[in-house]
């Protein structure tokens, strides 16, 4: 028998089922962000992966970097433990649509803060500060005794696509006339296979990842950095424009790091720091960094220990950067403009007050 | 047993909401309405989240220099030229390589698909490994392949590789051509480069070999199909009236084979002209490169991806419509 009855169910499941479809609210003062997060029990930061001295994988499997150091102090400021991250791997063209569509919290990505990038017309992108000043560099096989760029006229170059080493490189040899072949590739490890295979003269890209590239090549030895700098690239972590609550928690977990070095508090000496602010009611920026006073995390969202937590998994800024790309690494990276602006560099956190 | 109901008669209808002519349309319209309620709901999703963001819909950022170079196009372009000429010289590119890529694939294919009858034993075997092979092995994987381990394992200069008429280097292959004053002109070696009438790059060669020959391989086997669907008869018959192998192949079984092959083909094109889009793993600047590169600098997600689906499907319709033309030529037509 034909009962109408039946047709009926599934539209009518299917209208209810929209029915609970509604368009989410405003966020308000509190990081909507933050909140999933925690809800979630572990942070996802977005990552190169595949660069030695910011961000990758031993041979323990283990994730190690100065970009990896940024998301885990993260972590140790949202829950106390800096191993609650999963990792996500992104080459330069997905990382903003991860971002985007929240597939990923935070870059962590040696990404250049540009204008179209942080702009709401562009990309979007909320940054916070730099964690690295880089600048764009080329590298040669020694062999070739190329040292200018203009000894790279009609000469092909690997790049990685969709960098703005892409957009610098051309700019710079439109400037000194010098016409030249660009081989686009979509990840960075094609890049420079490619290089290595011999297809092209010269790879350009940040010159700390061509220093940090050339440590896991055959023969490190055998390739140079040339000396011209083509641009400025502050490379910094970054979340979206959509949520300023949590955008303003990572940007004060970086300024942690810095204002920590400057304080001279490392990972050796948290524990006496802290019981010397405990101890000492006059040392009122200290105890209001530490927590010991005041509600700089309540007003983050952030546990009010959350600088404590910080350093104590990953140490200051100047502990991160030696660790990672400075004298005890296999990049070597002098600190020069990532110093302290105390000792001639840039890294500056503003007050914690 | 109570007597059975008397049927209703003729003139009297049922209540409609247990019509069967009302029921059926009823239904359908609900889901009709549901589907497109559904349908508007998700754009009105996105408008309002993409108005939020300010990112509703511009294309005012196609006239902007775009400020990258492309390595090799058939269209002239340069960094100062707008978004839209490096769009167009991407497309070029795309162009060029699918329609070499079809030409090579068809070619391939047919010659394979023809060998699997041969007589000779190891030309069928040759033929049944190639097919077996390369049909089950990713395309990604054969092109970074091509790229990676053969073209870039070519040697430079002098060390060239040299074939009568063809030069393989690692710069580019050099085909010998009519050059300049049209006379026929072989590669020759000028302070260390090679110079000919025709240059492939490598990432072009590269993009080609693989495509042609994982195209191939699938052709191969429609056209295998094709001529497996020729009655034995025919064969026979033509044997019988004194045609050799390749006579009866060539006149006899491959025009009737066309009918079943045509259609089989226009799905193995089409998928040839989406594989080009792969051109991104082996360094070739495509439309996809360029547009990946687009999306990079103006953040425009959305319409890069219209103009790429735009694009594509235009170009899927477009062979399609091509292959059915050819597919009525083909066909018995019935008196």
């Amino acid at each position: 028998m034909f009962r109408p009855t039946r047709a009926w169910t599934l539209p009518l499941l299917l209208a209810s089922l929209l029915a609970g479809c509604a368009q989410d609210g405003g966020t308000g003062v509190q990081s909507a962000k933050l909140a999933m997060i925690q809800g979630r029990g572990k942070l996802v930061c977005g990552v190169d992966g595949k660069l030695p001295g910011f961000s990758f994988v031993g041979p323990d499997g283990r994730y190690s970097g100065l970009d990896v150091d940024v998301c885990q102090a993260m972590a140790a400021a949202i829950f106390g433990d800096a191993s609650k991250i999963e990792y996500r791997d992104l080459n330069s063209s997905e990382r903003f649509a991860a971002l985007a569509s929240g597939e990923v919290d935070m870059l962590s990505r040696n990404t250049t803060m540009t204008l179209s990038r942080d702009a709401p017309g562009g990309n979007a992108l909320s940054f916070a500060p730099t964690t690295f000043f880089d600048g764009q560099g080329i590298m040669v096989p020694a062999a070739s005794g190329i040292t200018t760029l203009k000894a790279l006229a009609g000469k092909p170059i690997c790049i990685e696509s969709g960098t703005t080493t892409e957009l610098n490189l051309a700019d710079r040899m439109r400037e000194i006339g010098a016409p030249y072949t660009p081989l686009k590739f979509q990840t960075g490890d094609q890049t420079y296979a490619a290089y290595l295979g011999g297809r092209c003269i010269a790879v350009t890209s940040d010159r700390s990842q061509l220093a940090g590239k050339r440590t896991s090549f055959p023969n490190p030895e055998a390739h140079t950095l040339l000396k011209d700098v083509m641009s400025k690239e502050p490379l910094t972590p970054a979340t979206t424009n959509a949520d300023p609550a949590w955008a303003d928690a990572v940007r004060w977990t970086v300024n942690a790091l810095i204002q920590a070095e400057e304080l001279g508090i490392t990972k050796a000496n948290i524990a006496s720091k802290v019981a010397e602010a405990k101890a000492n009611k006059n040392q009122a920026d200290l105890r209001r960094f530490l927590g010991v006073e005041g509600d700089f995390g309540k007003q983050l969202g952030l546990p009010a220990d959350f600088v404590v937590k910080i350093i104590s998994a990953v140490g200051n800024y100047g502990e991160i950067f030696d660790r990672n790309v400075g004298p005890a690494s296999k990049l070597k990276l002098e600190r020069g403009l990532n110093n302290l602006w105390t000792k001639g560099g840039l890294m500056y956190s503003p007050p914690f007050r | 047993m109570p007597a059975p109901q008397p049927l209703p008669g003729p003139s009297e209808r049922p209540p409609w909401w247990r019509d069967r002519r009302v029921i059926p349309w009823l239904v359908q319209g609900v889901v009709a309405l549901l589907v497109l309620s559904l349908i508007a709901f998700l754009l009105g999703n996105l408008v309002h989240n993409l108005t939020a963001r300010g990112l509703l819909l511009s294309w005012r950022w196609l006239g902007e220099p775009a400020g990258f170079d492309i390595s090799e196009t058939v269209l002239p372009f340069d960094a100062s030229m707008p978004y839209w000429r490096g769009l167009a010289a991407g497309l070029a590119n795309t162009l060029r390589a699918v329609l070499s890529g079809l030409v090579g694939a068809t070619l391939l294919g047919t010659l394979a698909g023809m060998a699997s009858f041969s007589r000779n034993g190891l030309l069928r075997g040759l033929t049944r490994a190639y097919v077996e092979t390369i049909r089950n092995i990713p395309l990604l994987l054969q092109l970074i392949f091509w790229y990676f381990v053969v073209f870039l394992s070519l040697p430079n200069g002098t060390a060239a590789l040299q074939l009568p008429g063809i030069v393989l280097a690692k710069s580019g292959l050099y085909l010998a051509g009519l050059g300049q004053g049209l006379h026929w002109s072989l590669p020759q070696l000028i302070n260390g480069v090679w110079q000919a009438p025709l240059r492939l790059s490598v990432e072009f060669a590269a993009l080609l070999s693989g495509l042609i020959i994982y195209s191939g391989a699938f052709i191969a086997e429609v056209v295998r199909g094709g001529i497996a669907s020729v009655p034995k008869g025919q064969w026979e018959a033509a044997t019988s009236l004194g045609l050799g192998w390749f006579a009866t192949l060539r006149h006899v079984v491959l025009p009737q084979a066309l009918r079943v092959i045509v259609p089989g083909l226009n799905t193995q094109y089409i998928s040839l002209a989406k594989n080009s889009s792969l051109a991104v793993a082996v360094g070739f600047t495509d439309l996809y490169s360029v547009a990946e590169t687009t999306l990079n600098q103006t953040g425009r997600a959305l319409e890069v991806y219209l103009v790429l689906l735009g694009v594509y499907l235009a170009m899927d319709l477009l062979i399609s419509a091509v292959m059915n033309g050819l597919n009525r030529l083909v066909q018995i037509r019935e008196r």
